[in-house]
Parts: C-alpha cells; sequence; structure tokens
C-alpha cells in the first residue's frame, strides 16, 4: 500500500517533471530549442561541476544545467526513488552501486590529507602525530565515504587513531578544524583547496592507500540521454579536467 | 495597642488621604461605596500597597517602612485566598512555620487553632472541599495563628451566602470581641458594620466623610451616601429655630429641636403619609409630589417620589391598594414633625 | 448526585460540532501517519538483532541521561528565567523574552556553532575554561548536555513563563502577610501554584533533548559511549542502512512515548 503509494507520488513527480521539460522544449522558438539538463552530483563538486555547467550552457545554446549537490548516500536513494535526473556523479563506487544499471566511469580521485588549523598549533607533521593521545583528531564516520577512507589509510599506515568525533560529513569535519576544536582532522584535498587560508593541509605518503575513485554515468532514465552523454564528456574533456584538478581532485 | 495612620495614596485621577486612629481591643470597620478607597487603605496598612505619604505607627513602632512580611499583622481576604495546594491544618501552620517554629510545632498551633474554630475534623482537607463558612473560619485562623497586634479584615463575609453569613457573622463578631489588638475590617455592608465594629468610619471618594459609633452614624447621616444605607431621607438647610428651610427647593419643614444655621434634617421612611386628596385640616410638613417608582421593601412598600423634594415613603401593601398608587401619579406627602430629627451640619 | 445521568449525549455540549472534528481528524492523521509509515518500514523479522547490535543500548541510555539532565539544568536555571520574565519589571524586558525564544527559531546546527564560538576550546569562555580548569566542553557528555539545554530550554521558559502570568498574585501577598520572605512566597506557594505548567514545560523540554540532533552533533561531536545520542546514531545509519535507522527510530519513538504517557498519567492528570 505505502509503497504503491510512494510509486503513485514519484511517478506524479515524474510526470510532472517529463511535461515541463516537454513544454520547454516545444515552447523553444527556433535553434536547438531550449532543454534541461538534470545532474545529480556529490557535495565535493559544488565548485567544479558549477563551473563545468556554465561551460556546457555556452557550447549547448538554449541548454539549462540544472544541479542538485547533495550527500551521494542522499542522491543514491532520490534516484532509486524515480528523481528524474539524467548524470549522477557520486563520491563513491560504493554509493553508484545503489543505483541499478548504469554503467559508471571514474573521472577523478580524490585523496586524504591532514588538515591542521591555520599556523598548526599542535606541530603535526605525519600520521604518527595523529596517535599522540594529547593530540585532538576528528574523522569522517565510517558510514560517509572520507570516513570509510580514513579507516583505509590509517589500517594502512598500521596506526590506531582514537578520535574524539566521528562527524557526519566532511564539511562538518573542517568547521571543527577551523574553529580549532581538533587539532587534525582527515579530510579530502579538495576540501582544504576550498577552504583555503582558513585549514592549511599535511600531505602524507600514506593516503595512497586510500584514493577514492568518483565514478559518473548516465541515468538510464535520463529524460535528456544525448546531452548527458554530451555532459559526461565534457568532464572527462581536457577543459573538464583542468577545472577538476584546480581545485584538488587527481585525475584516475 | 494604638494604631495611628495617616494614609495617602496617589493614582492616576485617585487619592486616598484618611486618618486613622484605632484603639487596642476596638474594632473599626471602614464603610464605603465601590471604589472608595477602602481596600486600598487596608492594603496600605497591611502593606501591600505602598504608601505615597504619611505613616503608620502601631504603639509607637512605625509600620509604614516595613514590608508586609516584617509587619505585626493578620489579614483575612476577600475570597479568603487559602493556599489551594495546603491541607486547612498547613494552610493556618503556614504563618508561625514562617516564623521560624519547626513543623511540628507549627502544626500543633495550627490545630489548637483550628480546634477553637471547631474545625478540627476538617484540618487535613483541602481549601476546595470546604464549604464557604469553614473556609472563611480556616482564613480567620490562619490571620490569628501569627499572634497579630493589628488584624485586617477585608470584606469577610461578603462571599458567603445570606443564610451561612448571618451565623458566620455572630461567630465572627464574638471571636473580634475576643481579640486582644488593633482590628480594622472593610466593608460596603452597613449592617455587617454596625453588628461587628466598635466604630464607623465612612469613607467616600478617596476621604472620611463621617465617622463615630454605629449608632451615631446611623442616626445622623452626614451624607446621600449614608443615609441611604441606613435607610433615611436626609436633607440640608438652614434653621431658624423648628423651621427649617431646605436647599434648594425651599420648602419648609417643622422639626422638633431648636437650631439655627446650616442644619441636615433626617427622617426615616415610615415618617412620611402619602393622600390622594389634600388632606383634611391643615397639618405641616406638607407638599405635592410625583411617584417615580413603587417596590416591594420587607414587608412594606417603599414609594419614591420626586418633585420639590426626593422622599422615600414606607406604605403597607393595603395603603398601595386602597389608594391605588401608580407611577407618575401626582400625591400630597406630609411627614411627621415628631420623627425628624435634625443636627447641625 | 441524585440526577440521573444522561448516557450518550453531554447536556452542557451537545452535538460534536463537526467543523471542528473533521480538522481535529486531519490533524491527527497529519501527525500520526508517519509513524505508520515507520512502522510498514521496520523490518521485523530481525528487529531482535538489530537492537541487540553494539552501540544501540548505549546510544539508548546516552540519549536518556543526557536528556535528562539536559531538562534538570533547564528547570534549574529556565524557572527562575520565567520568574525574572513574569514578575519583575526591568527595562529591556521585552527584548530578553525576545532573546529567549533564539533557539528556537535558530537552525540547530547554527546553534551548535554558536556554542562552539563561546563555549569551544578558542570561544569567548571556553579559552579561559580551557586554561584555568584545561577542561573543554566539546566532544564530551557534558557538551551533550549543554546542546541540548540550549535548544530546550525555551520549551521550559515560555511554559513556566506563561504559567507565572497565569497565576493569582493575591496567594503570594497573603503569604507576605503571613510572614513569608519572598523566598518562601516563591518556594511554598509560587512553585506549587505553577507546577502542573513547570510538569509541562519540563515534559516538552525533555522531549525536544531527546530528539537533538545538529546543535548535539555540531557542538558535542559524535562519538559511541560518549557523545554519540540516539538520532546521531540515526543519522549516520541512514547513511549506510536505512533499516537500522528506522528501528533506531522506533526505539526512540517507543521509549519517548512511554515515558510520556507514564509522566502524564502521573503528573499531569492526577487530581
Amino acid at each position: 500500500m505505502i509503497k504503491r503509494l510512494i510509486g503513485a507520488a514519484a511517478a506524479l513527480v515524474l510526470t510532472v517533471a517529463l511535461a515541463g521539460c516537454g513544454s520547454s522544449s516545444d515552447a523553444g522558438s527556433g535553434g536547438g530549442g531550449d532543454k534541461e539538463l538534470v545532474v545529480f552530483a556529490a557535495a565535493s563538486l559544488t565548485e567544479s561541476f558549477t563551473e563545468i555547467g556554465k561551460l556546457f550552457e555556452k557550447e549547448h545554446a538554449g541548454t539549462t544545467v540544472r544541479f542538485n549537490f547533495a550527500a551521494s548516500s542522499a542522491l543514491a536513494q532520490q534516484i532509486v526513488q524515480g528523481a528524474p535526473a539524467d548524470v549522477f556523479a557520486a563520491a563513491s563506487p560504493a554509493t553508484m552501486g545503489q543505483v541499478p544499471n548504469v554503467s559508471p566511469e571514474v573521472f577523478v580521485k580524490n585523496s586524504l590529507i591532514i588538515a591542521v588549523p591555520k599556523g598548526n598549533p599542535a606541530k603535526i607533521t605525519s600520521l604518527k602525530d595523529l596517535t599522540d593521545p594529547s593530540v585532538k583528531v576528528a574523522l569522517c564516520a565510517e558510514q560517509v565515504p572520507c570516513g570509510a577512507a580514513a579507516v583505509k589509510a590509517l589500517k594502512a599506515a598500521g596506526i590506531t587513531v582514537k578520535p574524539v568525533t566521528l562527524e557526519q560529513d566532511v564539511k562538518a569535519t573542517l568547521t571543527k578544524v577551523e574553529l580549532g576544536e581538533v587539532d587534525a582532522a582527515l579530510v579530502y584535498r579538495t576540501d582544504v583547496k576550498s577552504a583555503a587560508g582558513k585549514v592549511d593541509g599535511i600531505e602524507f605518503p600514506e593516503s595512497a592507500q586510500a584514493i577514492n575513485d568518483y565514478p559518473i554515468a548516465v541515468l538510464p532514465k535520463a529524460p535528456q540521454p544525448e546531452l548527458a552523454k554530451q555532459f559526461v564528456a565534457l568532464v572527462r574533456s581536457e577543459q573538464g579536467r583542468s577545472i577538476l584538478t584546480r581545485v584538488g581532485f587527481d585525475l584516475p | 495597642m494604638t494604631l495611628q495612620a495617616h494614609l495617602v495614596v496617589e493614582r492616576p485621577r485617585f487619592l486616598l488621604d484618611i486618618e486613622l486612629k484605632v484603639d487596642q481591643g476596638e474594632v473599626v470597620a471602614l464603610l464605603g461605596p465601590n471604589g472608595a478607597g477602602k481596600t486600598t487603605a487596608l492594603r496600605a496598612l497591611a502593606g501591600l500597597t505602598p504608601l505615597s505619604r504619611g505613616r503608620i505607627d502601631l504603639d509607637g513602632e512605625s509600620l509604614h517602612d516595613k514590608g508586609p512580611e516584617r509587619r505585626p499583622i493578620g489579614m483575612v481576604f476577600q475570597d479568603y485566598l487559602l493556599f489551594p495546594h495546603l491541607s486547612a491544618l498547613d494552610n493556618v501552620a503556614f504563618g508561625p512555620r514562617c516564623q521560624g517554629l519547626g513543623k511540628e510545632q507549627a502544626r500543633r498551633t495550627a490545630m489548637g487553632w483550628l480546634a477553637q474554630m471547631g474545625l478540627a475534623e476538617y484540618a487535613h482537607a483541602k481549601p476546595r472541599s470546604l464549604s464557604g463558612g469553614q473556609a472563611q473560619r480556616v482564613a480567620l485562623a490562619r490571620a490569628l495563628a501569627v499572634n497579630p497586634r493589628l488584624l485586617l479584615l477585608d470584606e469577610p463575609l461578603s462571599a458567603l451566602d445570606a443564610h451561612t453569613r448571618v451565623e458566620i457573622r455572630a461567630q465572627l463578631r464574638h471571636r473580634l470581641a475576643g481579640f486582644a489588638g488593633t482590628c480594622v475590617l472593610v466593608t460596603h455592608d452597613p449592617l455587617e458594620a454596625m453588628v461587628l465594629a466598635d466604630r464607623l468610619v465612612v469613607i467616600e471618594g478617596g476621604g472620611i466623610v463621617q465617622q463615630g459609633s454605629p449608632a451615631e452614624v446611623a442616626g445622623n447621616p452626614r451624607t446621600d451616601y449614608v443615609a441611604r444605607l441606613v435607610g433615611l431621607n436626609l436633607y440640608q438647610g438652614s434653621a431658624d429655630g423648628q423651621a427649617v428651610t431646605l436647599d434648594p427647593s425651599g420648602i419648609v419643614l417643622r422639626v422638633t429641636e431648636h437650631h439655627r444655621g446650616p442644619v441636615f434634617v433626617a427622617f426615616p421612611p415610615s415618617a412620611v403619609a402619602l393622600y390622594r386628596e389634600r388632606p383634611e385640616g391643615t397639618p405641616r410638613n406638607l407638599w405635592q409630589g410625583r411617584i417615580s417608582h413603587i417596590e416591594r421593601h420587607g414587608d412594606q412598600v417603599r414609594v419614591s417620589l420626586d418633585g420639590p423634594v426626593r422622599v422615600g415613603a414606607d406604605v403597607t401593601p393595603v395603603a398601595v391598594a386602597e389608594l391605588g398608587l401608580t407611577p407618575g401619579q401626582q400625591v400630597w406627602v406630609s411627614v411627621k414633625a415628631t420623627e425628624t430629627h435634625a443636627y447641625p451640619a | 448526585m441524585a440526577t440521573p445521568r444522561r448516557s450518550s449525549v453531554n447536556p452542557v455540549t451537545g452535538r460534536i460540532p463537526w467543523i471542528l472534528v473533521l480538522p481535529a481528524l486531519i490533524g491527527l492523521v497529519f501527525l500520526a501517519l508517519p509513524m505508520v509509515g515507520l512502522l510498514v518500514r521496520t523490518p521485523w523479522s530481525t528487529l531482535g538483532e538489530r537492537l541487540a547490535a553494539p552501540g544501540v543500548l548505549e546510544a539508548l541510555r546516552l540519549s536518556l541521561i543526557t536528556a535528562t539532565c539536559a531538562t534538570a539544568a533547564c528547570l534549574v536555571f529556565g524557572v527562575p528565567l520565567a520568574w525574572l520574565l513574569a514578575r519583575v519589571a526591568f527595562p529591556g524586558r521585552r527584548l530578553v523574552r525576545a532573546l529567549v525564544t533564539v533557539p528556537l527559531v535558530l537552525p540547530p546546527v547554527v546553534g551548535g556553532v554558536a556554542l562552539l564560538l563561546v563555549l569551544g576550546r578558542r570561544g569567548l569562555v571556553g579559552q579561559w575554561l580551557d586554561q584555568v580548569f584545561g577542561f573543554s566542553l566539546p566532544f564530551t557528555t557534558a557538551g551533550v548536555v549543554v546542546a541540548e539545554a540550549f535548544v530546550a530550554m525555551p520549551f521550559l521558559v515560555i511554559s513556566v513563563e506563561g504559567a507565572l502570568r497565569a497565576a493569582d498574585l493575591r496567594y503570594e501577598e497573603a503569604a507576605a502577610t503571613l510572614g513569608a520572605s519572598r523566598w518562601t512566597v516563591f518556594r511554598r506557594v509560587t512553585l506549587p501554584l505553577v507546577a502542573p505548567g513547570i510538569t509541562a514545560g519540563a515534559v516538552l523540554c525533555w522531549a525536544r533533548a531527546l530528539g537533538e540532533f545538529g546543535a548535539t552533533i555540531t557542538f558535542a561531536g559524535n562519538f559511541p559511549g560518549q557523545t554519540q545520542t540516539m538520532p546521531l546514531a540515526v543519522y549516520l545509519a541512514l547513511e549506510s542502512d536505512p533499516e537500522a535507522a528506522i528501528v533506531l527510530s522506533l526505539v526512540l519513538l517507543v521509549v519517548s512515548v512511554v515515558v510520556l504517557a507514564s509522566l502524564r498519567d502521573r503528573w499531569v492528570n492526577s487530581p
């Protein structure tokens, strides 16, 4: 009963959205017509994808790119429940795996870095320093991608860290560092870059063991499959890659 | 113990300014219409309303600079204000507890007071399960349990039904007679004032208009309010021997007392006789009036008349029927000189 | 009573006005349906083993302890604050009253950040605490209590202030004429008179503290056994295992409903 209700609601949303798309392309005057591309992307891609989206709109006159940036797991849930999206870019293969019938490709990698408050008051230089009991460390909770990556990296290094907190997402972890509530945290390099000036980043060799792959895929029920393919192509192009590396991502 | 007080309370559009002197063992009633300021005066004595000016001395000790909790007072409120969450016993024990007695000792004291009031069996009852009369006695016990030197009662019987009131009034009179300290009570009921108090202080518009023993006040009303309270017709005029020319009608009344100058003339409604035709002979104190209002008043009928002089007359229902009295009718009014009372204004 | 009681129709209220009942029913359904949704999606077959999972009871115990401590703290500070707002006329009282309601409108996460800025290790007050006592609230169970109390206190203050305003001041005057000091008046007369309001406020306060998420995770962080309360556990479970999240929510719901219902019978409905 409830399932049917949810289904009906999703169908309704879909219908309305489709009708909206349809009418906008109908109303298009000459040219290629007005089209809308819907991209669901992990929150860590906010900066880079917004820029790529603008580029895409410039190259495809009459097309609007609409983004939904959120935690990858939440986006995966929305897609499974029938949200009308064309492209999905996730922060981990695991979350991408929740969406059936897609063929994802890894387009960037994100690696961990030690984030410390400006000036590094606890004088952290290596991953080993985090084991000092007087050093307060924040990690992401294991349930979210950055936490899983941290566990992997620490395990690879053979180090046990007792964090004071397991944060719900990478931004919350970074906030604790910015405010100086913790002496160090393991976050993505892209996050330290976007918080430039507020926190310092310290590279550590063990991060190579916990590289996080970002997969991207055109969704099977994409209302605009052609545009979706073109968008993915732009992300993987030279231009797209230069934008992504600038904000701190590594190439696969 | 003597209370000497000059109470001044200024409010927007209201000024209370009265001087009170109450002797030890004396019960004084502040009597007056609603809004006269009598409750304000009582609250000022209690310290619940601050004085704008003036002073309160009890046996030479000044009270006006103390808060209510530091005054040697006991107060009974109009609707008693028994604490709803405490039993009758704990209500009465509240004051002794505040005076520093231990819980058990305070309860013993309270039990003694309740027993005196004949309420020992209701000691553990909550206020809401008490009758009006019982609650009134608990309130009195609560006020007396702090051994006050000044007892204040605000309309102590007004929350009671008519039947209970008669009974409780008699009991209260007995209690107050046995109270050694000074007592001030406030009421708008003249009967209550006359039964309970040794002396009446009539307050109108924030000031004292008359004071004296109940008999003095009742026999010599000085304002319409007092006259109406005691059921008398009251007029001001100027006397020349036994003839009084009433203001402003100019009608001349014959009275028994000899006076000269401004006087009050008072007579009861029963001293007034009504006639359809001008009565035979030439009785004095006769004029024509118009009936404005007729109403039943005990086993008599009160006929109110206007005309040159507003007057109330008490006649029998038989007389009303025989004379065929109806409102609007013109009748002859006469007053027996022997039942009038004239006194200097 | 000697008069026989009419059985079905109440002589005072008469017929039930549908214009009230209909919206009432819609309101009830609106509030209850999400709970039905949870129940329908509950994985009953694996319920037992999920409840026995490590951390569940720990989080529940921590939630109950911190919510109760937060309520106690709110009572200690909130009741006098409510008294001040209701009984003492001071300049800027309206402003203070508005300030009291700030945690109600502030997104809890922002509240948590604000708490960090004041009580955090580098906060206005917190850095002093850290230097003098070597003590810092974030990431401690005490920090959870602080965050919950911050968010829940307005419920208590508003409820108690309303009760104080509605209470008859003359009882306090009567107590004063009996020789009671202001403190005695407050303790023996005012408090018992507003007890129903305090109880209602404390219940709301406790319920709000029990469900607190945003301010807690922001200010106190999330560490099992230390600062991870049920709502935090629910949130993180939602990331990886939505069914576990439903089970945890259900536990929280059942416990709070049981506690509140029993309190209500004992304190609110008792004569």
